[in-house]
């Protein structure tokens, strides 16, 4: 099986390819239009602002592949909301895969950004839950959330519920670091390279 | 529900584990790749590694050993000790940190703060502050605890915020070693002020200083090293202690 981690300037990706490791899956790096249309999984990670990871990929016209390509796509963290149709981070026009917008946080007594081990709750239907528990702890890091909406698969409960993580047709997303999330986020990984 | 962090720090110098460590189950006490992957194990939300070495060349162990430790550890791990600039930071995060550690560079030179986040975003920027009470006030200190700087710990805190940071490891050097409990006054009043997570460490000997860590102290996170390393707390039984006192734990 071919592995496509998409290569832009965005931070995390070590972590993405030590989980890989772990798993003991191959894996390539890569910004090239043949490789990531050819792999059999695209993974599609990262963390960062918006509006410059947006920029970057435009720069090597990844914002028009990514949304063209056909395999089974896992999007996390800012590569989720990458994905949107806009967010308000630096009021940034996003690929629009999902046909929601990203919002930011706005609470007066709990701390922002969301850091740490939140438990989310899975759509029965959700194949990366696949031999998980209903309800399982994930690690998140964000400032911005999506809402809950007709593509939510999971929910998480911060401030108000968002989504935890996406899905469409071959677009699966998460918000959180499925990469340093512990057994689950291992799990959820591997669910992902079964598709 | 947003959880509680229990974070085991291990101090390494030479890329091994100091301190000792009552573990019969590891091959090798002093490797941190293996203590680490069994914290993570036993239920460690994070893992911080904190270097004491600081030569040039230890730099490069360091940046070896924390490919290991990413190779072996399925959990955020944080790096710090003797970083101050951006290749230091690169590198480790290169190498598979999570995040990393600053301390006295910061002190040194807090634009390093502003310049870390930009480039590499706050939420993998944690500034360590050590403070010690001196004369009715709390006061930064650097290297290791043992050198009074002339600013205060309060509003470095909202400083370093200010400035970027993503967290904030508070370590107050007049509980540490004391297994006395946290200093849970100081890091409720920087908690309460703060939008940005608190890592509590310093004092912890007894199940009860976590609970009070959390509840009266407002931590985010409680961090410990030697209670851990001989075994004298069970991270899953501590977490099991604190889930039934009603505080949200990851079990």
């Amino acid at each position: 099986m071919e592995i496509a981690i998409v290569k832009y300037n965005a931070g995390n990706v070590a972590s993405v390819m030590y989980a890989l490791d772990r798993i003991g899956v191959p894996y390539r790096w890569t910004d090239d239009e043949t490789i990531l249309r050819q792999a059999d999984k695209v993974i599609f990670p990262g963390v960062g602002e918006a509006s410059t990871a947006m920029a970057h990929l435009k720069e090597k016209g990844l914002d028009l592949l990514i949304p063209q390509l056909k395999q089974p796509v896992l999007a996390t963290c800012i590569g989720m909301q990458l994905l949107c149709k806009h967010s308000e981070e630096n009021d940034t026009t996003c690929m629009g895969v999902f046909d929601v917008e990203v919002k930011r946080f706005q609470s007066q007594d709990l701390k922002i950004p969301h850091v740490g081990w939140n438990s989310i709750q899975a759509n029965q239907a959700n194949p990366l839950m696949e031999g998980l528990k209903n309800e399982e702890y994930v690690y998140f890091v964000h400032s911005y959330y999506v809402p809950v909406n007709p593509l939510t698969t999971a929910i998480c409960d911060y401030v108000q519920p968002f989504s935890a993580m996406l899905h469409q047709d071959n677009f699966y997303a998460a918000q959180f670091h499925a990469e340093i999330s512990g057994m689950a986020g291992q799990r959820i990984i591997e669910n992902f390279l079964a598709l | 529900m947003l959880t509680k962090r229990i974070i085991p720090c291990l101090d390494i110098k030479d890329g091994r584990t100091v301190k000792g460590t009552n573990f019969v189950d590891l091959r090798d006490a002093g490797d941190p790749v293996e203590l680490g992957a069994l914290y993570a194990q036993e239920g460690a939300d994070e893992l911080v590694f904190l270097d004491i070495t600081a030569t040039v060349d230890d730099r490069k162990t360091l940046v070896n050993l924390v490919r290991e430790v990413a190779r072996h550890v399925n959990i955020p791990f944080t790096v710090g000790g003797g970083i101050s600039s951006i290749q230091d930071v690169s590198a480790l995060l290169n190498a598979g940190a999570d995040k990393v550690s600053i301390n006295s560079s910061a002190v040194r030179n807090p634009d390093l703060i502003d310049e870390l986040a930009l480039q590499f975003g706050s939420q993998c920027i944690i500034v360590a502050i050590d403070t010690r009470w001196v004369d009715g006030t709390d006061w930064v200190h650097t290297h290791g605890g043992r050198k009074i700087t002339d600013i205060q710990t309060i509003p470095w805190a909202k400083e370093v915020e200010n400035r970027g940071a993503g967290e904030i490891l508070l370590t107050s050097m007049d509980a540490d070693g004391t297994k006395a409990g946290f200093a849970n006054k100081l890091t409720s009043t920087i908690s309460l002020n703060s939008s940005i997570p608190i890592i509590a460490s310093g004092g912890a000997g007894s199940m009860e200083h976590f609970y009070e860590v959390f509840t009266e102290g407002k931590a985010d996170a409680g961090l410990a090293a030697s209670i851990f390393h001989f075994k004298e707390i069970d991270i899953l039984d501590l977490k099991n202690y604190l889930a039934s006192k009603g505080i949200p734990m990851r079990i």
